[in-house]
């Protein structure tokens, strides 16, 4: 099969048109996940844009982009294929009065007409290229991860009654975990591992320069400086990248060039959203400046 | 390469990281399709299939550092006697930053001259000059000689101290305050600080880099390799941790308490039926003419047990406490109730400094400043403590209460009193002991944890954030 992309440089180049920017590291494993047909597992904090990156992935290279949805109690009926009974009864009962013999039955209602497809078996058998996204695969129970390994590893599904469903091209699969319970080694072990952290400085801003319309480059300079200040704090949940943008659109839309203290504590529940989290962060950041010098980690403390 | 690629995963393995046969195909795969000069998208290739879990990232590029730090064209350093090297790091200087008068001199600089150009390297946020800058720090200051059996941590000091960071950040704060128009605001004060500290650590960085790539030449890789394996988080000893360590140790403690309060939620919601309904299973057996053909169970009624934690917060093991404290709380939505009391000599309930607390940092810092323990000199005394329990709490502990106790033991001779821990577990549910100890110090010295090991359910070895969660998923 043809590869999607000709070098890592061209999948960063590529991303950054959609507007998705990527790091090296990313750019990375989404080229090597083509070049090895192999599934990627994405792993970050909320709100790095896990799932962004397969719907980029798939608007760039011009596939379908089909997604399953994880939840606990999500099994094969869902996520693989499913008999329709309701077609299958009426078919028995059309036959009734033919002579069919039971064995033409059987193969008749066996049979593709009455396979209802769900998005993995759909992803297998697509004729034109799609892009499959497993989103937040942690929260299925153990043992239904079972049903992702034969089409993570092979790209195909098994029926009893059909036989093997082998791919007709080979998908992108991503898969995306928020973390919340330690997948199992034989998934990891089909995967190419990829882990999104909050980007560094450099590429919030350009990130918020993207995404918002309008922003001034100094706006944005600033937006990103303060945003990663606030996450060095021990904070129940640190500012994701959408709350980033939320933020500086929030400070567009108020006409702000340059962001003062009452500005920013204004507008602080946007970025964060527990009590405890903002007043933290008020605390540290308005009001007394010299606070932080004293308590908190000061550069002095913190020399070896 | 193919050697020095199994060599690679063989001391991943031996870090403690678990590589299969599979993965290292896979790696392998990867970098065929990789152009091999590209070092960063090399070491991407590398860990998109050998790491699968983000805790183990620092390892491994600990590991890549020193697998791979020889091999790149900037990377390049003298092989040289030391009495040459200093020309040969000016010259390597000289290639990396646009300065050749200055940079083939460099080895010539006085030392407020080379302080003075850091400073302005940092003002201005220039990485290859700081790069520069940091390789002849280290060539100047860190004194290192061949063969001399010192770890890079010796030399890291050395350098770090000769150039001064702490007067360098205040160099630069002032400078940001005098060069802005009007005077800083708090907010960007704090930004402008955040920037600076970025640098230095940054600097730091380089200067660690500097220091490992010498090591490493001058030791052999198999070596440096070893001395530089650290633990994983999971399995660093709460004892002995660093300062580095124990702020990992608390970032990885949050998201590890969610798990686990996942997990647990989950396992009750799966949990087995309750026992045997007869009444309601001869009730339905009437629909089938009285034969029992399906049974009928009783809801399973969810054991929320009620937790007594009692933590010895002496110096010795006040980590430890800490953290179990944490984990503890962190997940107290699992348990019907939970009651904290700690200990040095004298002993004092904290359950008030956690209720109605969303920080439980904070709760754990009022715990260890306000909480009265002291009873005669602040030196560990259990058997006193649990007098005090038995005598003041006694009459709480019921047949729903599962009691921890958290301490190495080390009575320091007083009197065991172990009778109190014998008539609590006539009351309690449960009585566990956990013990930050290596099993192998046990009864050693001081401590006399077998003595109150026999009146408990289960004595545990509990050193590290691995068999602490093994615990508590027992306990629930």
């Amino acid at each position: 099969m043809e590869p999607r992309f000709e070098s890592v440089a061209a999948v960063r180049q590529d991303l950054a048109d959609v507007n998705y920017l990527a790091d090296e590291g990313i750019a990375g494993v989404v080229y090597l996940a083509d070049r090895l047909q192999k599934p990627v597992l994405v792993e970050g904090p909320a709100g790095t844009g896990k799932t962004q990156l397969a719907k980029s992935v798939a608007e760039i290279t011009g596939a379908r982009l089909i997604r399953l949805q994880c939840y606990e109690g999500l099994d094969e009926s869902k996520a693989l294929y499913e008999w329709n009974y309701k077609k299958q009864l009426l078919r028995i009962q059309a036959e009734r009065n033919t002579d069919g013999t039971w064995d033409d039955i059987e193969d008749d209602i066996f049979s593709d007409d009455f396979l209802l497809t769900r998005p993995l078996l759909e992803a297998i058998r697509a004729e034109e290229p799609v892009v499959l996204l497993i989103d937040e695969v942690d929260r299925v129970e153990v043992e239904t991860e079972a049903l992702l390994l034969e089409i993570l590893s092979d790209y195909q599904v098994s029926i009893p009654e059909l036989g093997t469903v082998a791919a007709r091209q080979i998908p992108l699969v991503f898969l995306t975990s928020n973390n919340t319970r330690e997948l199992s080694e034989a998934l990891k072990r089909r995967c190419l591992f990829l882990h999104i952290d909050y980007p560094d400085l450099e590429r919030e801003k350009e990130i918020v320069l993207a995404k918002v319309p309008d922003v001034t480059e100094s706006l944005a300079d600033q937006v990103a400086r303060i945003v990663r200040s606030i996450r060095q704090l021990e904070l129940k949940k640190s500012p994701s990248v959408s709350e980033t943008l939320d933020w500086a659109r929030t400070l567009v839309l108020l006409g702000v060039e340059q962001v003062d203290e009452a500005q920013a504590t204004e507008t602080i529940n946007i970025l964060l959203k527990y009590q405890t989290d903002i007043a933290k962060a008020i605390k540290e950041f308005g009001g007394d400046g010299q606070a932080w010098m004293k308590g908190g980690p000061t550069p002095s403390s913190q020399k070896r | 390469m193919l050697e020095l690629l199994a060599g690679f995963i063989q001391e991943l393995r031996e870090a403690g990281l678990p590589v299969s046969l599979t993965e290292n195909l896979d790696a392998m795969e990867a970098i065929k399709h990789i152009p091999l000069e590209d070092r960063e998208a090399f070491k991407y290739a590398l860990a998109a299939t050998l790491v699968k879990n983000n805790a183990h990232w620092r390892s491994f590029e600990t590991v890549f550092e020193v697998y791979f730090s020889l091999r790149g064209k900037e990377y390049l350093i003298d092989q040289g006697d030391d009495d040459e090297s200093s020309d040969a790091a000016g010259d390597a200087e000289a290639d990396d930053v646009p300065m050749q008068g200055q940079g083939g001199a460099g080895g010539r600089m006085t030392n407020d001259e080379l302080a003075e150009m850091l400073y302005r390297a940092l003002m201005r946020g220039d990485e290859a000059m700081m790069r520069a800058i940091a390789r002849q720090a280290v060539e100047r200051f860190a004194g290192m000689e061949p063969g001399r059996p010192v770890g890079g941590t010796y030399y890291l000091y050395r350098t770090l101290r000769n150039l001064d960071l702490d007067n360098l950040f205040e160099r630069l704060m002032d400078s940001a305050r005098e060069s802005a128009p009007e005077p800083l605001s708090p907010l960007e004060e704090r930004l402008e600080a955040d920037e600076y500290q970025h640098r230095l650590d940054q600097l730091k960085q380089e200067v660690e880099a500097e220091i490992r790539r010498r090591l490493v030449a001058d030791r052999g890789v198999e070596a440096m390799a070893k001395t530089l394996r650290k633990p994983l988080p999971e399995d660093v000893d709460f004892m002995h941790a660093s300062r580095e360590e124990m702020a990992n140790l608390r970032k990885a403690i949050y998201p590890l308490t969610r798990r686990l309060a996942v997990r647990l939620a989950r396992k009750r919601r799966h949990g087995r039926k309750g026992p045997l309904d007869f009444r309601n299973t001869v009730r339905h057996s009437l629909s089938y003419g009285g034969v029992p053909a399906e049974p009928k169970f009783r809801f399973p009624r969810p054991a929320k047990p009620e937790i007594m934690v009692i933590a010895d917060i002496s110096g010795s093991v006040a980590a430890f406490a800490r953290f179990t404290l944490h984990l503890v709380y962190a997940i107290s939505s699992q348990f019907s109730k939970v009651r904290a009391f700690v200990f040095i000599d004298g002993l004092d309930e904290v359950t008030r400094f956690f209720e109605g607390v969303e920080d439980i940092t904070e709760a754990v810092h009022r715990v260890n400043t306000e909480a009265d323990v002291v009873w005669v000199d602040g030196h560990s005394d259990y058997g006193h403590a649990f007098e005090v329990f038995w005598k003041e709490y006694g009459k709480d502990v019921g047949p729903k209460t599962s009691v921890m106790i958290l301490g190495d033991a080390r009575n320091n001779y007083h009197s065991s009193q172990s009778w109190v821990i014998k008539e609590i577990r006539h009351k309690a549910r449960h009585v566990y002991w956990l013990n930050p100890e290596p099993r192998s110090y046990w009864d050693t010295g001081d401590s006399i944890v077998s003595e109150y090991g026999i009146h408990c359910d289960g004595v545990y070895e509990c050193r590290n954030l691995r068999q602490l969660e093994a615990f508590v998923e027992k306990l629930a």
